[in-house]
C-alpha cells in the first residue's frame, strides 16, 4: 500500500533523507526507531505532505498512486494519517469546526454526502470514547492549552474519526504517563484491521509492549540501516545506538 | 449641482459650494444647526483638507479624493421618498428595529415597531432638531471636535439629516437599533450625513449602522455621529460598511460619557474603496467603561485607516483597544490610536492592541500607538502586531483532508475571532460572524447587496 524507494529530502542545502526504502503492506506494524535527529520526524512529515523540505529524489506511492505529486490534503484523503510529535495550537478554530471540516471534506473527495450536524455529533461521541477523551477538549480550540498528553491523545481521537488506512505516529508515547499510554495503544489497536496498517516512530519498547510490531526499523543519519522483527526493539533498548552507530559512521 | 474643479485650491471649490448653498442647507435645518455653520466653515477654511503633513492623516491623503468632482443634494425630496425603488429588503433574521436613510437623508416612510418603549425618539436629525430644541441646544456639536479635525468641521458645515435617537432615564431598548444608510446616485456623489444619539441616565441602547453603496459611481461620505451617554447607562455602536471599490468613506465618531456608563464601539471595514475611522471616546466622569474596537478586512487596493482617541479625562476608568485587520492582494492599512491620561485621572486602566495579518508582500501596515499620559498611578499597554498565515497551522490543517483554501479561511477567521467576538449583542454577533466567514470566502464581493439581509445581486453592479 505504501512505496517508499530511494527517498532523498533535504532543506536549505542539507540533506536530511539519504535514500529511505519502506514497504508497508495491510495489516502489518512497523517500528521505527532511531537516535535523535536522524530523519524520523523528517520522513514522517514528507510522506505527509510538507513543503518545507524538497525531494530531490526517489519515489513514494500510495495504492499506486504517486504520493509525491499530491497536496497535503488529497494525501490524508487518500487514507494517509501523520500523528504529529509536536500537534500545532490553533487558537480561534474550535475541535469541532476543524474536524466536521476535514471528515465531510474527505467524504466529499469520496463522493459522500456531508455529514449533518447530528450525524456528525455522534460520531464525535463514538470515537471520543475509544480514546478517553474528556468533552471538555473537544469544545475547545485545536490544541490550545492542550497538555502534552492531551494533545497526543487528541491525534488518536482525529486518527479515530478519519479512519486511514495507513497511520504514521510520530512519537505519541513521549509525553503520556502509564495510564494514557494505554489508553492510546488501546485506541490504535482497536483502529486496527487487516486493511489498514501503522507506522510508529518511538524511542521506547514499552509502547511497542501493546502494539506489537512485525518489523523495527533503525533510521540513522537519513537512512534506514537496519531491519528486523520485534527483537530488534529490545535490543535497541538494553544497547542503546551506539553500536550501530560506530556500524554506520560516514 | 456639480462643481468645476479647475485651478482653484481644492478647499476653495468646496467653500464655495458652501456659500453658495448656505440657504439650501438651512431649509431643512434648525437654527442650532444652522448657527454652528459658520464656525466650522471658517475652521475648514483655516486648516484644508488634511494632507500627509497633518500627524494623525499621515498614512491616509485625501486630497486626491476631494480632489474629484461630486454632485450633491443639498433640496433631498425627502417627502417624495420611495425605498421601494431603490431597494427591497426583507430582514429576516435579524430581530432588531431597522430604519433606513438614502444618501444620509432619513427616509421618511420609516415604520417604527409599536412596541418601541415609551419616551424614546428615533427618526430624522432635521425634523428632531427643529421640534426638540432643547436637546439639541444641550447636545449638538458639543461633543464633535471641530478644531482637531478638519473635515469633522468640513460636516459641521454641511450638516443637514441623518439619524437621531433619543432614550429617556431607566428606558432599555432591548432590540438592537439598525440604521442602514444606502448610496445611490447617477453621477458621482458627495454626502454629509450628521447623527445624534443621547442615552439618558440608566438607559441603554445598542445601534448598528450599516453603510452600502448601491450604485456603481464615485462616492464621497463624510458622516459624524455625537453620542451622549449618561450615568450608569449602556451604549453600542456597530458600524458596518460594505460599500464598493469608488467609495470614499469617512466615519467620526464622538462619545461622551458619564460616571458608571459602559460604551462599546465596533468598525468592521468589509469592503470599502478608501476609508478613514475617527473614534473619540471622552472619558468625563470616573468609573466610565469603554471598549474601542475594530476589523477591517481588505484587499485589491483597498485602503483602511482606524484613528482613535481615548481621553481618559477623570480617575478611575477603564478603556480597551482592540483592532484587527486582514489585508489580502495590496491593500494597505494604518492605525493610530491615541491615549491620553490626564493629570489627575489616577488609576487609569487603558489597553491598546493592534494585530494585522499580511497575506502578501504587497499588503501594507502602519500602526501607531501615542500613549500621553500625565498621571502616576495608571495601567496602560500597548501592543502591535504583523504577521503572516503560519505554515505550521496550514499544514495541520491539510495533513487531515482540509484544502488550501479552507485551511485558509480557518486561519483568518481564527485570526478575526477575537474581534468578532467582543460584539456584545448576540444576534448582531451571530450576524457579523457569518458575514466576516463570507467575506473571506470571497463570497461577499457583490457590493451592492445587503449585507444585513442578504439580498440576491441582480448582477447590475459590479464589483470594482
Ligand atoms: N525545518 C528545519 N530546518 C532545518 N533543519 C531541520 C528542520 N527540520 C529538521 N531539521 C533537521 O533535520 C534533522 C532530522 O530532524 P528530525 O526532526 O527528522 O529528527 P528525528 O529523527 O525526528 O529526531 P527526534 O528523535 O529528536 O524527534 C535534524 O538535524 C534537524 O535539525
Ligand atoms: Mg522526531
Amino acid at each position: 500500500m505504501l512505496e517508499v524507494k530511494n527517498l532523498h529530502a533535504k532543506i536549505d542545502d542539507k540533506e536530511i533523507l539519504r535514500g529511505i526504502n519502506l514497504t508497508v503492506k495491510p495489516g502489518e506494524v512497523h517500528a521505527i526507531m532511531g537516535p535523535n535527529g536522524s530523519g524520523k520526524s523528517t520522513l514522517s512529515s514528507v510522506l505527509a505532505g510538507s513543503e518545507v523540505f524538497d525531494v530531490s529524489e526517489g519515489s513514494a506511492t500510495f495504492y499506486g498512486k504517486n504520493l509525491l505529486d499530491m497536496p497535503a490534503e488529497d494525501r490524508a484523503r487518500e487514507g494517509l494519517f501523520y500523528s504529529f510529535q509536536y500537534p500545532v495550537e490553533i487558537p480561534g478554530v474550535s475541535m469541532v469546526n476543524f474536524m466536521r471540516t476535514a471528515v465531510n471534506e474527505h467524504r466529499k473527495y469520496n463522493g459522500e454526502k456531508p455529514y449533518t450536524a447530528s450525524e456528525f455529533l455522534k460520531l464525535m461521541r463514538e470515537k471520543k470514547k475509544l480514546v478517553e477523551i474528556d468533552s471538555n477538549l473537544t469544545n475547545r480550540s485545536v490544541n490550545e492549552g492542550f497538555s502534552g498528553g492531551e494533545k497526543k491523545k487528541n491525534e488518536i481521537f482525529q486518527m479515530a474519526m478519519l479512519q486511514p488506512k495507513v497511520s504514521i505516529l510520530d512519537e505519541t508515547d513521549s509525553g503520556l504517563d502509564i495510564d494514557a499510554l494505554r489508553i492510546v495503544a488501546n485506541g490504535v489497536n482497536k483502529l486496527k484491521s487487516e486493511n489498514n496498517a501503522t507506522v510508529v516512530i518511538t524511542h521506547y519498547q514499552r509502547l511497542l509492549d501493546y502494539i506489537v510490531p512485525d518489523f523495527v526499523h533503525v533510521l540513522y543519519k537519513g537512512r534506514i540501516v537496519m531491519s528486523a522483527g520485534k527483537e530488534l526493539a529490545l535490543e535497541l533498548e538494553e544497547k542503546g545506538y551506539d553500536w550501530i552507530k560506530k556500524q554506520f559512521e560516514d | 449641482m456639480s462643481i468645476a474643479g479647475a485651478e482653484i485650491k481644492v478647499e476653495e471649490k468646496y467653500i464655495s459650494l458652501f456659500k453658495e448653498n448656505q440657504g439650501r442647507l438651512n431649509i431643512m435645518a434648525s437654527d442650532v444647526v444652522a448657527n454652528a455653520r459658520e464656525g466650522a466653515i471658517k475652521i475648514f477654511e483655516d486648516k484644508g483638507i488634511p494632507n500627509r503633513k497633518v500627524e494623525s492623516y499621515k498614512y491616509t491623503n485625501l486630497n486626491p479624493q476631494f480632489e474629484k468632482d461630486y454632485t450633491c443634494d443639498f433640496e433631498h425630496e425627502v417627502f417624495n421618498q420611495n425605498l421601494t425603488e431603490v431597494f427591497n429588503c426583507n430582514v429576516e433574521d435579524l430581530e432588531a428595529i431597522t430604519i433606513y436613510l438614502i444618501n444620509g437623508w432619513y427616509y421618511r416612510k420609516n415604520q417604527l415597531p409599536d412596541s418601541l418603549p415609551e419616551g424614546v425618539l428615533i427618526g430624522s436629525f432635521a425634523e428632531f432638531s427643529k421640534s426638540h430644541p432643547e436637546l439639541f441646544e444641550t447636545h449638538y456639536n458639543k461633543y464633535a471636535k471641530n478644531e482637531e479635525d478638519s473635515l469633522v468641521a468640513m460636516n459641521t458645515a454641511f450638516a443637514q439629516d441623518g439619524f437621531f435617537i433619543y432614550v429617556p432615564k431607566g428606558v432599555v431598548v432591548e432590540k438592537p437599533i439598525q440604521i442602514v444608510n444606502i448610496m445611490k446616485a447617477e453621477e458621482s456623489f458627495m454626502a454629509f450625513s450628521r447623527n445624534l444619539v443621547v442615552i439618558e441616565e440608566n438607559a441603554q441602547a445598542k445601534i448598528m449602522v450599516c453603510e452600502h453603496t448601491l450604485s456603481e459611481n464615485r462616492f464621497l461620505v463624510n458622516a459624524v455621529t455625537e453620542a451622549f451617554v449618561d450615568k450608569n447607562s449602556v451604549f453600542d455602536i456597530y458600524n458596518i460598511q460594505n460599500q464598493h471599490n469608488l467609495t470614499t468613506s469617512i466615519s467620526s465618531v464622538f462619545v461622551k460619557q458619564k460616571e458608571h456608563s459602559s460604551v462599546l464601539t465596533h468598525n468592521l471595514t468589509l469592503h470599502t474603496g478608501v476609508t478613514r475611522n475617527n473614534i473619540y471616546v471622552h472619558m468625563d466622569d470616573e468609573h466610565c467603561e469603554s471598549r474601542i474596537y475594530g476589523l477591517y478586512v481588505s484587499d485589491k487596493t483597498q485602503h483602511v485607516d482606524n484613528f482613535s482617541f481615548v481621553d481618559h479625562a477623570m480617575p478611575n476608568c477603564y478603556s480597551e483597544e482592540l483592532f484587527k485587520g486582514v489585508l489580502d492582494d495590496s491593500a494597505t492599512a494604518a492605525f493610530a490610536g491615541k491615549i491620553m491620561v490626564r493629570p489627575n485621572a489616577q488609576k487609569t486602566n487603558a489597553f491598546q492592541k493592534n494585530d494585522n495579518l499580511l497575506l502578501t508582500d504587497n499588503a501594507k501596515i502602519n500602526t501607531k500607538p501615542m500613549l500621553e499620559i500625565y498621571a502616576d498611578d495608571v495601567k496602560c499597554s500597548h501592543g502591535a502586531t504583523v504577521g503572516q498565515l503560519d505554515e505550521k497551522s496550514m499544514f495541520y490543517l491539510r495533513s487531515r483532508g482540509i484544502s488550501k483554501e479552507e485551511a485558509r479561511v480557518l486561519l483568518m477567521y481564527a485570526f478575526a475571532y477575537e474581534a468578532v467576538e467582543k460584539i456584545r449583542v448576540e444576534a448582531v454577533r451571530e450576524q457579523i460572524r457569518g458575514l466576516v466567514e463570507q467575506v473571506f470566502r470571497g463570497e461577499l464581493n457583490k457590493c451592492n447587496s445587503c449585507v444585513l439581509c442578504g439580498q440576491v445581486s441582480d448582477n447590475e453592479f459590479t464589483c470594482m
